[in-house]
């Protein structure tokens, strides 16, 4: 994309002439990097011998595209965003103008219009327009309903950037009931309700909530003390096979376990933290990389204990808190104990409280952690090592304790998650976690539980709608499966978020200690990740 | 002590790869001063480019010469490859130089699930197998040598007097030595860094492209995923050499080659890359700056 003009050239060229000649070496270098590997695909024919096959007009839809797509950025689009600062620089105001004729209310009423129109009609929506344009018109209709639902945020914006973290938890809390309660109003009854929020619990709330959690206890290791973890994962795997082997062996509850696989996975943190720690930045990295794999291989090689790459299946559910269980077969199902219909819903339901509220504790912990000495040491560790320890902060306890809590945390998201499959294996634990969940920290900017909560719901919440989009098979043809493409575009999510917010979502950070006034520290000032 | 020697040039073949693969990292880290986390995945184009060559050239010719089949991989995939980690550099990583520190760091780590995933989503998730190219095995007083070990080492030591002449000896080398020790000196003084900095990138993405070469000739298979490990090898095997250091990495490479092959020989196949990371861990722990690397001297 980004192509090296010497400037003497610009000068005198137009900013049409120089993105055609821009484009046309992108075109040029995306033909170079595709033509093998669009162009041409390989494949197995009958006697399992690799033959090609080739894809000229795809290749060549993906050059054009290219080159259109830089002539456009080249064009319009820096022109557009070097003005847009200027007149920031100007008014020394946002540069939201772009947000305020995107909002719009005469849009905001279309929006309405459009999706109330769409959901009466949406049981005849097959009849009158074909399965194939009803796709799109769902699609029209979710659109028009994120607009609005965009819009309305977009209205409260300074009222929500006031209580952000009331309204978040607030929404959060009852997200589950809205769920619940506006599918069955749409599906006209309660086990409607119950039955369609298996998907918007499960996949997006659970899913995105774990991450969360997972994000939230690196942060503490990589954002508040510097120390860059690249084998967080491990400690995800300890407490998830802790879980998984006390609980199918021993039979012992969930909720003894979560402390003792919390406990586990610190305890781990510590006895790999002790001899690691003197390394400095990319050394721990290395060899925390290294710990991460070496989990792994034992978990799949060990297998008289861990039962290899087959892992453990039949986890025992958690209970509700001994008094109810989720098993439809138990004497106390707790449909049976409450005298309500039976469905799968209500353990779901249950687990993403559960999962919220261990989010919950781990934010508290955080907020309370990093005003008491030993969170400012991790910050001020952070900050300056040096500085640390001629002021005689004893470093290497620091980010011990800085370690084995963010382990800690790992623990019960892995025993929650072991919980929630009810079957571990050691596929889940790959680097690519380990990856995912550094990405959501840094993408968040480091140290801001609030940055981080959006980076996942932005990156697993964006990954997951892929999921649903089955309308593109009427664009691409049925072979077309939106997920293949899921963890390509999360990792050109990955780069193109960091190109544009380098200091991820949330980029200043407030000192928790300060001297009579509070400053903020522009980002700019501050180094991160030289533990 | 024939068995010893067997595992001892099975261990030469396989550090040969890694120590390849070992220099794109080392080179990066130490001009830089960062972890190009997609260096694995720039060996598994490589390798791929060459498979896909390799089609090709039997798809047009109805038979060709091993060696210039060989040559006419390596250098396609050198190519095409270098066009990559050219392209990866300009897009993901420039734009966030002088950034902070963890910033390329995740850009590298998208890069990587990215390029993994479009081979996958272009070439399909399976295993790609080609025919054997090369079987010929020698026998000597026991000790069975293949011709692919043999080209491996050759076309490595060759690859490497190369690279070392390029370094050492060109200007092109002082300019990256200069960069290396100190940037913003090297630019005050004329070098251009930027241009320095994407050389570098080609070059370790050239060297990380015949690894992939010699590796799918040595294995006769690959797939979309087989960039990981033999990088995290690789990478490992720099910071044991010591990053930054070309000797090392090499030697490191060598090594790590030693260790997996020593230890699945002795031990147990199930954890040679257990081995391989403890090793990498205890090294570390007692010699933090790796073998050959220079002990980082900090300023205040």
């Amino acid at each position: 994309m980004a192509v090296t003009v010497s400037p003497e050239r610009d000068v005198v060229a137009t900013p049409v002439q120089r993105a055609t000649r821009e484009a046309l070496y992108a075109g040029a270098i995306a033909l170079g990097l595709f033509v093998l590997f669009i162009g041409l695909k390989t494949g197995q024919n009958i006697s399992n011998e690799l033959v090609l096959t080739t894809r000229w007009g795809l290749l060549a839809a993906v050059v054009i595209a290219t080159a259109v797509g830089r002539f456009l950025y080249v064009a319009y689009g820096q022109p557009f965003m070097a003005s847009q600062k200027i007149t920031d620089v100007a008014t020394g105001l946002l540069p939201d103008s772009v947000a305020t004729r995107f909002f719009r209310l005469p849009y905001f009423i279309a929006a309405l219009v459009i999706a109330a129109l769409l959901l009466v009609l949406a049981s005849s929506l097959d009849g009158l327009l074909g399965p194939g344009l009803a796709g799109y018109a769902r699609f029209v209709r979710a659109l028009a309903i994120i607009y609005a639902l965009a819009s309305v945020l977009f209205h409260f914006r300074a009222f929500i950037h006031a209580h952000f973290s009331a309204l978040g938890i607030a929404a959060l809390a009852l997200y589950p009931i809205i769920v619940v309660v506006s599918l069955a109003l749409y599906g006209g009854s309660m086990a409607a309700g119950f039955q369609g929020s298996l998907k918007w619990v499960d996949n997006f709330g659970i899913q995105i909530l774990i991450y969360v959690m997972l994000a939230w206890g690196l942060n503490i290791v990589v954002g508040l003390a510097g120390l860059l973890d690249l084998g967080y994962v491990a400690f995800y795997a300890v407490g998830a096979y802790a879980y998984a082997l006390l609980g199918t062996q021993y039979g012992l509850s969930f909720w003894i376990l979560l402390p003792a696989a919390g406990a586990m996975a610190a305890f781990w943190g510590v006895l790999l933290g002790f001899p690691v720690l003197r390394l400095r930045g990319d050394y721990l990295a290395i060899v925390t990389l290294a710990f991460g794999e070496i989990i792994r291989l034992v978990l799949i090689n060990w297998r008289e204990v861990t039962n290899g790459s087959a892992g453990i299946s039949g986890i025992p559910k958690v209970t509700f808190f001994g008094l109810m269980t989720f098993n439809v077969s138990d004497p106390n199902y707790i449909a049976k104990v409450l005298n309500i219909a039976t469905s799968s819903a209500y353990y779901k339901i249950f687990l993403y409280y559960l999962i919220l509220g261990l989010c919950l504790l781990t934010a508290f912990v955080t907020i309370r952690l990093r005003r008491m000495p030993v969170g400012r040491a991790w910050e001020a560790l952070r900050e300056d090592e040096i500085a640390c320890r001629s002021l005689g902060i004893n470093t290497t306890t620091t980010k011990l304790t800085a370690f084995a809590t963010g382990a800690m945390f790992g623990g019960f998201a892995g025993s929650f998650f072991a919980a929630r499959q009810g079957f571990v294996s050691p596929e889940s634990f790959v680097f690519l976690e380990s990856a995912i969940i550094l990405a959501i920290v840094v993408l968040g900017g480091m140290g801001s539980l609030v940055g981080i909560a959006v980076a996942a719901l932005v990156m697993i919440g964006g990954t997951e709608v892929l999921r649903e989009l089955d309308f593109l098979k009427q664009v691409f043809g049925p072979d077309f499966t939106p997920e293949l493409y899921r963890m390509l575009l999360f990792g050109m999510a990955m780069v193109i978020v960091m190109l544009w917010k380098p200091r991820g979502f949330v980029g200043s950070r407030e000192p928790t200690a300060f001297l009579k006034e509070r400053r903020a520290v522009s980002s700019s000032f501050t180094k991160e990740g030289h533990g | 002590m024939q068995y010893f020697v067997q595992q001892l040039i099975n261990g030469l073949t396989l550090g040969s790869i890694y120590g390849l693969i070992a220099i794109g990292y080392t080179m990066v880290y130490g001009i830089i001063g960062m972890i190009n986390f997609a260096h694995g995945d720039i060996f598994m184009v490589g390798a791929f480019t060459a498979l896909i060559v390799f089609l090709i050239l039997g798809a047009l010719f109805y038979s060709v010469p091993v060696v210039i089949a060989l040559l006419v991989m390596m250098i396609v995939a050198m190519l095409l490859t270098s066009l990559y980690n050219w392209t990866i550099e300009k897009v993901a990583y420039r734009p966030l130089r002088g950034s902070f520190r963890l910033a390329p760091l995740i850009t590298a780590i998208g890069m990587s699930i990215a390029l993994s995933n479009f081979v996958q989503v272009t070439q399909g998730p399976r295993n790609k197998p080609i025919p054997p190219m090369v079987s010929k095995v020698y026998d000597i007083n026991g000790i069975s040598v293949s011709l692919k070990q043999i080209i491996i080492v050759v076309v490595t030591a060759l690859l490497l007097a190369l690279f070392w002449y390029l370094v050492n000896k060109t200007s092109l080398g002082r300019a990256q030595r200069a960069c290396e020790q100190d940037r913003k000196m090297a630019a005050l003084l004329g070098v251009d860094v930027d241009r320095t900095i994407s050389i570098t990138f080609v070059m370790g993405a050239a060297l990380a492209a015949v690894a992939g070469t010699l590796f799918l000739m040595y294995y006769g298979v690959i797939a979309f995923s087989d960039g990981f490990t033999p990088g995290v090898k690789a990478f490992t095997a720099a910071v044991l050499g010591g990053i930054g250091s070309l000797p090392g990495a090499v030697l490191g490479g060598l090594m790590i080659g030693f260790i997996e092959s020593m230890w699945s020989a002795y031990f147990s196949i199930d954890y040679k890359d257990v081995a391989a990371f403890s090793i990498l861990a205890i090294v570390l722990i007692f010699l933090p700056s790796g073998i050959l690397g220079r002990p980082e001297v900090e300023k205040v």
